[in-house]
């Protein structure tokens, strides 16, 4: 059912864990489709400097958890954004048609956590904007 | 390094007996006439056919003129429940069947309800166990069958079938069981049982692929659903698969003689799997009933893993095994007998399912109780659940 670089990904998958404090985050799916995914992104300059996956789910599951953290580490925040479904699927060679949902939900994770990124920074510049009144205060987090 | 294979896979299908695999290639290759012929070759492979006819018959206490050949399991369910609703639809278009059953019988049911019939499936409990005070409750003046398996394939729960063939008994209502998973494997007696039909499949007891039976009482009228020839008592139409047919006689001689130590010795490898699992792995849940269950099925679910995962690594490490994961499905739905059960989805999804059979070594069971909790546990360390559970 599965191609070499799905199963390569299964075995080896690339980014597993969590991150400390992590600078955007977000879990997607539920346990009634089966597959669960979270997703934790450290970024520094407007880069992804540290992504890390924990997955509950089939064999597309964890692969295209794997392959989206792969695709989105180093990248700047922005291009990582640009990551589809349809790309991590042809990265990976390509799934079977039953199993294209699982690749929705990995990018669907990453833009999640990108989203969360985006918007602990706004909350954090509302902040520093108020705080700019008092100066010599620094945003708290 | 070669892989040990191990395959715990036996409800989905199982091996040829060898004897049984020189039966079939005699029936391809030297007595190879048409059961129907008059001449020498069709008055041989007619005799095969009396004989394996015999053999099916005397497995579950019938007459052999009671046993009808056909392609398997399905195609006896679907004769069964489509040949008597139209045989008494004038009598009523009721049909009780349970929630637990094969697709072959659901399915069937489903197309009888687009024709105008009307099904109940009766619910069962966690066990997975049809109760007969349901069954009871449902039985209405114009019911014509109730089907409720003899034992389930996915979490192998053997149903109080005799009370449910009295009831059915004293209510006039004809009863048909899908005895697919449990002949061959249990004692299935259709006069104990009361059972006035029975599906049988050869592929499950260690015979060929294509061919199975059904049981019909003497007295229960059936509409044929394959009409042509006047084979099989004219109730099914066909050139006889004597190789098939001949195969799964004496598979099934061979599992009536061997099923006392096939069960005695299969059931005792089966409870060292499961013990040994549940011992070696935490949050581990066992699914059907603890004792009334057949004597080589497991069926585990292991929290916060999914079951195709934990199936792509046990090949990997030359163990088939199955799950009634979604994944594993081709929907998205995790499998209706475990929901049927009142299991929550992600415990349907952590699911796996380990069959033993005639084959079925200590090594293997030593091989898989070696390699699956480590398979869970990196699943675990690699899932979401986990750590905020047992955090």
């Amino acid at each position: 059912m599965y191609n070499e670089k799905v199963m390569d990904h299964f075995n080896n998958p690339r980014n597993v864990g969590e991150i400390n404090n992590p600078d955007g985050a977000a879990q997607v799916g539920n346990p009634s489709c089966g597959d669960i995914m979270k997703m934790e992104i450290k970024v520094e300059d407007g880069k992804i400097v540290d992504i890390k996956f924990k997955t509950f789910g089939c064999g597309a599951a964890i692969a295209t958890s794997s392959k989206v953290t792969e695709l989105a580490l180093g990248k700047t925040v922005d291009e990582a954004e640009a990551i589809t479904n349809a790309l991590v699927a042809d990265e990976l060679g390509g799934l079977p048609p039953v199993k294209m949902h699982c690749s929705n939900l990995a990018a669907d994770a990453l833009h999640g956590a990108i989203q969360d990124y985006r918007r602990k920074q706004a909350e954090r510049d509302d902040r520093n904007g108020k705080a700019d009144k008092a100066p010599g205060s620094e945003g708290i987090d | 390094m070669t892989t040990q294979k191990v395959y715990l896979d036996h409800a989905a299908t199982t091996p040829v007996h060898p004897e049984v695999a020189k039966v079939v290639l005699n029936y391809m290759v030297k007595d190879f006439g048409n059961a129907s012929s008059v001449h020498s070759f069709g008055r041989t492979t007619r005799k095969a056919m009396d004989e394996a006819r015999e053999r099916v018959a005397d497995l579950i206490n019938a007459n052999p003129k009671e046993i009808v050949f056909l392609s398997g399991g399905t195609e006896a369910d679907n004769l069964a429940i489509k040949g008597v609703a139209e045989a008494y639809k004038d009598k009523g278009k009721h049909i009780i069947t349970s929630e637990i059953e094969h697709h072959a019988i659901i399915h069937t049911c489903q197309y009888l309800e687009k024709q105008g019939h009307e099904v109940t499936y009766l619910p069962v409990d966690e066990h997975g166990m049809v109760s007969p005070e349901d069954l009871l409750e449902a039985i209405r003046d114009d019911t014509v069958l109730v089907s409720i398996m003899l034992a389930n394939n996915e979490m192998g729960t053997i149903q109080p079938v005799e009370e449910i063939g009295r009831i059915c008994r004293e209510k006039g209502v004809i009863f048909h069981s899908d005895g697919v998973q449990a002949v061959g494997s249990i004692p299935a007696d259709v006069d104990a049982l009361n059972i006035d039909l029975l599906s049988m499949s050869s592929h499950k007891l260690y015979g060929p692929k294509g061919v199975g039976a059904l049981y019909h009482r003497k007295g229960i009228k059936l509409v044929s659903q394959q009409t042509g020839g006047s084979h099989e008592y004219r109730l099914r139409a066909g050139t006889e698969n004597v190789p098939g047919i001949a195969g799964f006689g004496l598979a099934a001689k061979l599992a009536k003689e061997e099923m006392e130590e096939r069960v005695s010795r299969i059931s005792a490898l089966r409870d060292k799997l499961q013990y040994g699992l549940m011992q070696a792995v935490d949050h581990v849940k066992l699914n059907g009933h603890p004792e009334k269950r057949l004597p080589n099925n497991l069926n585990l679910s292991f929290e916060y893993v999914e079951g195709e995962s934990m199936l792509l690594n046990l090949d990997m490490k030359g163990i088939a095994a199955s799950s009634g994961s979604a994944c594993t499905s081709g929907t998205l739905d995790p499998s209706h007998v475990l929901l049927a059960m009142g299991m929550k989805h992600e415990v349907a999804h952590g699911s796996l399912r380990m069959t033993l059979g005639r084959e079925t070594a200590e090594e293997d069971i030593d091989y898989v109780l070696e390699v699956l909790p480590g398979i869970v546990q990196r699943l675990r360390e690699m899932s979401p659940l986990y750590h905020k559970e047992t955090r």
